[in-house]
């Protein structure tokens, strides 16, 4: 029995994980690489279940930066799933990106801004939109969760049709309040 | 301590690997290694990195996922390498068959001035890698060895191999392939069949 972090459920928490994964599939995405977040935990299972996504855990973000340039050299659509943490890890290899004009479809899970209870991700959270924009990525923001389709497929278009890099900030609003609770696994 | 260097020419390793190449595919991590690549031969099938420091083993993950038919080979240098350490942990977990990564050791960072690098000091890149689960690793400091290599790449259920080529720490001439990286790119995929739009 292990104390793992959940997530309070709340009306606006229930099923925009699965429209991500529905519109993911819409686009063909066939390459999907990750950073564990509990915020991404059912998108990932979902990824994982499916035969015609090739799932990828990362030991750092910037590797699935890189992972998404050779997938597109291979004719794959990628998408990464991270935290905002992690987002000052990807920073240089985001140079790769700009530099080939590479596709990039990066989905990140917000912290240090709703009810964050930790200081420590406070800082990286708030400079995640920046980080991003420093290096010519486009942030776009799904705070709503009946947003979430036409957010990600906006963010979609232009990653894979427009050969940009777009990041999509979900709100950590959208995740909830962190409850930290024990579960059998 | 300082592992002894190799005694491989690395011009004359990496053109013995690219020989009668076939449907290789061919990522190269940033500084010599491109050199390398490009002296060896210029050919569509080949990505040069120009930077992306520590990406270019899961550059060549994402494309050896993507083309699971096609022996892909990873070129790089021990420090490149060195930088994406964590990259070997990722590729074993997927366990990709078609993929190869050839890590020419010369023990130093040639680019920046020959400072020694960890694999200079000590380190062993192919025991690291068999450590993180890479099933196929080999320690190459002949050409017979190189040869060897060069005929398991196209054996597409053998991997993932790394082989820790050793090399010598001299000087050789640069051999600048194309830098523009969307002339790359689009030139890799138009060679895979893919229609630039």
């Amino acid at each position: 029995m292990d104390q793992i972090a959940t997530h309070q459920d709340s009306a606006t928490s229930q099923d925009w994980p699965v429209a991500i994964y529905r519109t993911l599939k819409d686009f063909s995405v066939a390459q999907v690489s990750y950073v564990p977040d509990a915020g991404h935990s059912k998108l990932i299972k979902l990824s994982h279940a499916d035969a015609d996504i090739k799932t990828t855990v990362l030991t750092t973000e910037e590797e699935g930066v890189a992972l998404s340039a050779g997938a597109w050299l291979g004719g794959d659509r990628a998408v990464l799933l991270m935290q905002s943490s992690g987002v000052g890890n990807c920073v240089n290899m985001l140079s790769l990106m700009a530099s080939c004009r590479f596709p990039l479809l990066t989905l990140v899970t917000m912290r240090g801004e709703w009810a964050e209870f930790n200081p420590w991700q406070i800082p990286m959270g708030r400079a995640t939109p920046q980080a991003f924009e420093i290096m010519g990525a486009t942030v776009l923001r799904l705070e709503n969760p009946d947003d979430t389709e036409e957010v990600i497929s906006a963010a979609a278009s232009l990653a894979y049709d427009g050969d940009q890099q777009v990041a999509v900030l979900i709100s950590q609003r959208m995740i909830g309040r962190k409850k930290w609770t024990k579960e059998t696994h | 301590m300082s592992a002894p260097t190799g005694t491989l020419d690395r011009r004359t390793a990496v053109k013995a690997l690219l020989a009668d190449r076939g449907d290789l595919l061919v990522i190269s991590g940033l500084g010599s290694s491109s050199y390398d690549l490009f002296d060896a031969g210029e050919h569509p099938g080949n990505f040069y990195l120009w930077g992306a420091m520590g990406g270019a083993a899961m550059v060549g993950l994402g494309l050896a996922l993507a083309q699971p038919k096609r022996p892909v080979l990873v070129v790089t240098g021990d420090g490149e390498q060195l930088m994406g350490i964590g990259s070997l942990l990722t590729i074993a977990t997927k366990q990709p068959g078609n993929l190869s990564i050839a890590v020419l050791d010369n023990g130093h960072f040639g680019e920046t001035g020959m400072q020694l690098s960890h694999s200079g000091l000590g380190a062993k890149l192919e025991v690291i890698a068999s450590g993180a689960g890479i099933r196929n690793v080999s320690d190459i400091a002949d050409m017979a060895g190189i040869e060897r290599f060069r005929n398991s790449l196209r054996d597409l259920a053998g991997g993932p191999r790394l082989a820790r080529i050793r090399i010598a720490a001299g000087e050789v001439e640069r051999a600048l392939p194309p830098r523009d990286g969307t002339y790359l790119k689009n030139r890799f995929r138009g060679h895979l069949g893919f229609q630039v739009r």
